[in-house]
């Protein structure tokens, strides 16, 4: 759905370069939600800005819908960004419009004509949730609220897909739990594709199901979650599931959708090693639990019992 | 002077005053207000950024700015002659007021659309709105109270100038306090001339302080 091969962007300041995307490729499939994480700095806004072209590419092609972006006119890529939805982090309203007002205005930018736009603006504050806010002004609401005039907004040309940097950061976090939700529902029910930054790792955790880790302007880590965590020193699972550092000869058992299987006490009948445990997690992610878990083995047939583990199909990594 | 006397030589300079103001107001806007965008819009990340026209159009607004009134209302009287055909009275006036005041308000045409968020500009682009849409329908209306408190200290700035204008043949009030008070030593008309000018500035700022508030509130 989105197709980004060899993004570079450099910055010129004052005579000096700054390469903030430094050959990126990227494909975020049709449907899914996937999620960009990555320090500050790490290019995650010049992506997305890349993604509708706000910002032009040194090099590279950007595709979209199966629209090549990069090669279109003016007035072509103004048609092709009303079907690309863009939601911000502080929103980016228009304070001197309502609410309806507000999701109005890309429809005006269309050139629907006016009880087009009233049916539209009723379906889509229905459709997030606002109805009754149709009249307020942006000043009147609340972040959470905002948010979703944002979203409706974004929802207005019927995109395939939605862009969303930061969208929830400035929100408290029961406030972000119910719009990480409205995104959810919007991705399953009209089968929008999202592409979200965000600097949290619960966000990921809830929504995303792919993933992607930038630093200094690359990609350094990119896949469906699940996939990411079953892969050996991936610095993705070791960032959902933080364990205090191992001594040399601990290991680290990754499992996916199987914390009822007794493998540990079979591994301890069958091989007679004793097991300490020296720190776990379980977390729901992507909708199946995946669970990290940090132990120590002595005695018995230690290396037969490593073996056996990941013969069971379990990640199983050994600190040297 | 007895209040008969002076109640006609005030009404009809208040009228000339307010003529003169009204209408260089206009002028004023339909130049400063094009001027003003045009500053934005050209200016380094503007939504049509060009270094030589902004550079010209800065020049062109800081040595408008930079001139006294009462040089400049002198400096343009050819061109008062070639525009209205006169130099002396009530229009002719407003050709140099509408040439001082512009500049003036293009500065604070560009002060309020600066206070225009660059993220509510680029969300607008993302949505697919051109240039003129944005200029339109975000920009302007966005800084809409700006405008207006940029407009009232205009109009304040306007009927002070005009108070000069009266050099010029324009008449009005300035003119009607210079010419009785001053040359006449009509001290009770200077003075009740002084208070309606007071008094109008004083109703100008309101109406515009009201309204930009009523503007801001959400
Ligand atoms: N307009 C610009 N001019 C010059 N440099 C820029 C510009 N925009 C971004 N950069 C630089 O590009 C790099 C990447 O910036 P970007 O905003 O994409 O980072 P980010 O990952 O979104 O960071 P954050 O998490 O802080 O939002 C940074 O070094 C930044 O200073
Ligand atoms: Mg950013």
């Amino acid at each position: 759905m989105i197709d980004v091969s060899g993004l570079r962007k450099v910055y010129r300041d004052r005579g000096r370069e700054v390469v903030a995307l430094g050959g990126v490729d990227l494909r975020v499939r049709q449907g899914e939600i996937f999620g960009v994480l990555g320090q500050s700095g790490a290019g995650k806004s010049t992506l997305l800005r890349c993604v509708n072209l706000l910002e032009r590419p040194t090099e590279g092609a950007v595709s979209v819908a199966g629209q090549e972006l990069t090669s279109l006119g003016r007035a072509e890529l103004r048609r092709a960004r009303q079907r690309i939805g863009m939601i911000h982090q502080h929103f980016a309203l228009l304070s001197s419009r309502t609410v309806a007002g507000n999701v109005a205005f890309p429809l005006e930018v269309m050139g629907a004509g006016r009880a087009e736009r009233a049916r539209r603006v009723a379906e889509l504050l229905e459709l997030v949730g606002l109805a009754d806010k149709a009249g307020a002004y942006p000043g009147q609401l609340s972040g959470g609220q905002k948010q979703r005039v944002g979203i409706a907004r974004a929802l207005a040309g019927n995109p395939a897909v939605l862009l969303s940097d930061e969208a929830t950061s400035a929100l408290d976090p029961g406030t972000t739990q119910s719009i990480l939700a409205l995104l959810r529902s919007l991705n399953r029910e009209l089968g929008l594709t999202i592409l979200l930054i965000t600097h949290e790792m619960h966000v990921v955790k809830g929504i995303c199901d792919s993933v992607a880790v930038m630093r200094d302007g690359l990609i350094e880590e990119a896949g469906g979650i699940a996939e990411l965590i079953a892969r050996p020193g991936s610095r993705l699972a070791a960032e959902l599931f933080p364990l205090p550092d191992p001594a040399p000869g601990d290991v680290t058992i990754t499992f996916t959708g199987r914390a009822d299987e007794p493998v540990v006490s079979e591994v301890v009948r069958k091989f007679d090693v004793d097991v300490s445990i020296l720190g776990g997690a379980l977390e729901e992610v992507a909708g199946a639990s995946v669970g990290r878990l940090r132990v120590r083995l002595a005695g018995g047939e230690r290396v037969a019992a490593l073996g056996y583990l990941a013969e069971r199909g379990l990640l199983v990594e050994e600190a040297r | 002077m007895t209040w008969e006397e002076m109640s006609p030589l005030l009404w009809e300079a208040t009228g000339q005053t307010a003529q003169m103001v009204v209408w260089s107001t206009l002028f004023t806007v339909l130049f400063g207000l094009p001027l003003g965008v045009a500053l934005v819009v050209t200016d380094r990340g503007g939504l049509l950024p060009s270094r030589p026209l902004n550079s010209v159009l800065g020049m062109v607004v800081n040595i408008g700015r930079s001139l006294p009134f009462i040089v400049l209302m002198i400096a343009v009287i050819p061109l008062t002659r070639l525009i209205v055909g006169t130099t002396i009275g009530t229009f002719a006036a407003v050709v140099p007021l509408t040439l001082g005041a512009a500049p003036f308000f293009a500065r604070l045409v560009e002060t309020a659309l600066r206070e225009v968020g660059r993220d509510t500009v680029q969300a607008a682009q993302a949505m697919g709105a051109g240039r003129w849409t944005i200029i339109g329908k975000v920009l302007l209306p966005e800084a809409r109270s700006g405008l207006v408190a940029g407009l009232t200290v205009t109009v304040v700035a306007l009927i002070s100038y005009s108070a000069m204008a009266g050099v010029i043949g324009g008449g009005g009030l300035g003119d009607l306090a210079i010419r009785y008070g001053y040359q006449r030593f009509e001290t009770t008309l200077m003075v009740v001339t002084v208070i309606v000018l007071i008094v109008i500035v004083q109703l100008v700022q309101t109406l515009g302080d009201t309204v930009a508030r009523r503007l801001a509130r959400h």
